[in-house]
């Protein structure tokens, strides 16, 4: 199992492979909101942990829909559904790799954009702990859907439509306890451990999703 | 007790088409079948039944005498695909390694190193190459390297020796002969012959016309 | 033969790769010796200069800041240039030019980036803000990193060379926006002071470090230059005689 999870963050930083594109994309996407909403200081460090939030889940998105198609495509899914391991194993190591290869380095990315929306110090520090709280469970949606799409030819874009709804949930505990970090009335523990029970929950729930997914869709 | 592959009544479709109806044959440790038809005749929706990638209409896939407790025989074969499952941008050393230490050794066996399974199909000194700089004739052979390094008893063998010239042939009829020889069961669909001791199931191409194990 | 004929001839005879590697083993400990020279005086210049009694020390960032970001500028003339002569000339080397300016200029503007960020924090009271000239900066960094994330996800240089070659000459664009950024639109950045029509209006005890580490840092960046150069075809032979390896084994076998 440690081969798989070597071998998937090996392929993500050789070429074409898409770690570095996704921290690419969020740092793009988040340079951009300025331009539209104007480069007003006040306003940027109010909407900041919003705006990391949406970049980190737009980028971890990305490439999702390689995660069973490019294993498809040269016949090695073929060999994993066959082991004595458990499918459902196998594709949660391919998640965490896949999270470790594009979702920490948005996490370690994030205090630097932080610093460009003009966030305060415990703002930043509350954004970084939710995204690395959250982002896995992302991934871990992510994986049902990829492997739904898996037989489509052009599922990318259908596993973005897939996701995002489901995604919600995180995105909405995430940014909260962002904000309750920064706000006095508000409670920054509890968010933050809904946000962790949600991750945990689709830590058993995608996996087992898509290796169901995966067994049906082999043809 | 050496292991049994028995076949039973097996039925197989696609998507609503019925590709093949009623096989049954059993093939004991030492023993091969070379599966033969026409192009579209189900020789490798049979084999993806045998490997578990499909489901069966009707009929069982059964492993007698399996060296210990099993899910499914799935799990004591090897399948060679039309594709390679291999990934271009590891070199063949990384790709043998991974296979070998994800896929395991099953019981009553052990699968060669990775040097002497490269060497073993013609191609020592250039394991530290990308998979994706070799020739598709090289890249096939590594993929049978890749039959050596986790060892199975069971090998099923869809179209092996396609992209391979005639030295590539003789040397993996040469594989497929030492694997026999330990104990092992080789099913392989093929529209060349493959060079050994072989029973033949031709398939007919259309399902309940009796296919035969001559 | 006149001069001129045998200036071509000294050019072309640069486009061959062999022969450039064989000058720039010639020049290169020569340009690294002089711009570790240059850093040393500019450095020591830097560091011994009476401070801004406005600034205090932090003015001493400038000497580093103001050489990177033009740096930065003239990395991507450079990679524009040598765009122009991947498509137009077809210069061999054009392409492996390029190739080798975009991570170097990516860190200049990175550094430029940083060190302008430790300079606001005093003086603005915010590391950062959304600016022409620092946002047009921020869009040059971007473009470096996409160039470079462009270069490694194709895996066959001649395919990557027209395709980058490209992307650099629309994004020349920038170039012009970023120089003019502060004079077009009224910016927190300060204007320009030492590049001007009508002479620096920057105080000579500033101009003289200022200048000598505006050369040293050229001077490096050619050093550098240079080097990644003769890397990137050191990095192209041996995949070529790896894929002629490829292809001869086990042909005798």
């Amino acid at each position: 199992m440690i081969s798989l999870f070597l071998r998937d963050l090996k392929l993500s930083v050789r070429a074409g492979g898409g770690a570095l594109i996704g921290v690419l994309f969020f740092l793009t996407v988040v340079a951009v909101v300025p331009f539209a909403v104007g480069p007003d200081l006040n306003l940027l460090s109010r909407i900041g942990p919003a705006i990391l939030w949406i970049g980190a889940l737009l980028a971890s998105l990305l490439g999702l829909d390689r995660l069973f198609q490019a294993e498809r495509e040269d016949g090695s899914l073929d060999l994993m559904l066959m082991q004595e391991t458990p499918l459902v194993v196998t594709v949660l190591v391919k998640c965490l790799a896949h999270w470790t290869a594009t979702g920490l380095p948005l996490v370690i990315a994030s205090p630097v954009l932080g610093l460009f929306m003009n966030m305060s110090e415990i703002a930043i520090g509350a954004t970084m702990l939710t995204l690395l709280v959250g982002t896995p469970a992302v991934t871990l949606i992510g994986a049902a859907g990829a492997a739904v799409a898996v037989t489509l030819p052009r599922g990318g874009l259908l596993v973005s439509i897939l996701v995002l709804p489901l995604a919600i949930p995180v995105l909405i505990f995430g940014v909260s306890a962002s904000y309750a970090a920064v706000e006095d009335p508000a409670p920054f523990l509890p968010p933050l451990m809904i946000l962790l029970a949600i991750t945990l929950f689709f830590a058993v729930i995608g996996p087992l999703a898509a290796a169901l997914a995966l067994r049906s869709a082999s043809d | 007790m050496p292991i049994r592959l028995v076949v039973e009544g097996l039925s197989a479709q696609r998507g609503e088409d019925l590709i093949f109806h009623d096989i049954s044959f059993v093939l004991s440790a030492g023993q091969a079948v070379v599966v033969t038809g026409p192009n579209g005749s189900g020789k490798s929706t049979l084999l993806r039944v045998l490997a578990g990638l499909l489901e069966t209409l009707s009929g069982t896939v059964r492993l007698e005498g399996a060296p210990a407790e099993i899910g499914h025989p799935r799990e004591l074969c090897h399948y060679l695909g039309h594709r390679n499952a291999m990934k271009r941008e590891l070199t063949v050393t990384e790709n043998l390694a991974f296979w070998k230490s994800f896929m395991g050794d099953s019981a009553n066996g052990h699968g060669v190193g990775i040097e002497a399974a490269v060497e073993a199909v013609g191609l020592a000194g250039i394991s530290h190459l990308p998979f994706g700089y070799l020739s598709a004739g090289q890249q096939r052979r590594m993929a049978m390297a890749k039959l050596l390094v986790a060892y199975r008893p069971i090998w099923l063998l869809d179209e092996p020796t396609a992209a391979l010239d005639a030295s590539a042939d003789r040397l993996f009829a040469g594989l497929t002969t030492q694997h026999l020889a330990a104990g092992g069961i080789v099913v392989a669909a093929t529209h060349q012959p493959l060079g050994v001791e072989a029973m033949e199931l031709r398939m007919t191409g259309f399902a309940s016309v009796g296919e035969e194990l001559i | 033969m006149n001069e001129n004929s045998l200036a071509i001839r000294k050019f072309s005879d640069l486009a061959n790769p062999t022969r450039f590697l064989g000058l720039s083993a010639l020049v290169l400990p020569w340009l690294a010796v002089l711009s570790a020279v240059l850093l040393a005086i500019g450095l020591y210049l830097s560091f011994t200069t009476e401070g801004d009694y406005q600034q205090g020390e932090t003015v001493r960032i400038m000497y580093v800041h103001v050489p990177a970001a033009w740096l930065s500028m003239m990395c991507y003339t450079v990679m524009a240039i040598s765009a122009l002569g991947t498509l137009v000339w077809r210069h061999p080397l054009a392409d492996v030019a390029a190739r080798a300016a975009a991570p170097i200029g990516a860190s200049f503007t990175l550094l430029a980036l940083v060190t302008g960020s430790l300079w606001g924090k005093p003086m603005w009271g915010t590391w950062w803000v959304w600016d022409a000239r620092l946002t047009s900066v921020f869009v040059l960094f971007l473009m470096y990193l996409g160039l470079i994330a462009l270069n490694r996800a194709m895996d066959e240089p001649g395919k990557a060379a027209k395709a980058s070659a490209v992307l650099i000459l629309v994004g020349f664009v920038n170039i012009p926006i970023i120089k003019f950024s502060v004079e077009w639109w009224n910016t927190l950045h300060q204007p320009a002071s030492v590049l001007r029509l009508d002479g620096p209006t920057i105080d000579p005890e500033f101009l003289w470090p200022l200048l000598v580490m505006a050369a040293a840092f050229t001077v490096l960046f050619f050093t550098l230059h240079i080097a990644a150069m003769r890397n990137e075809i050191w990095r192209r032979r041996v995949t070529s005689m790896r894929r002629q390896a490829a292809r001869s084994a086990g042909r005798e076998a």
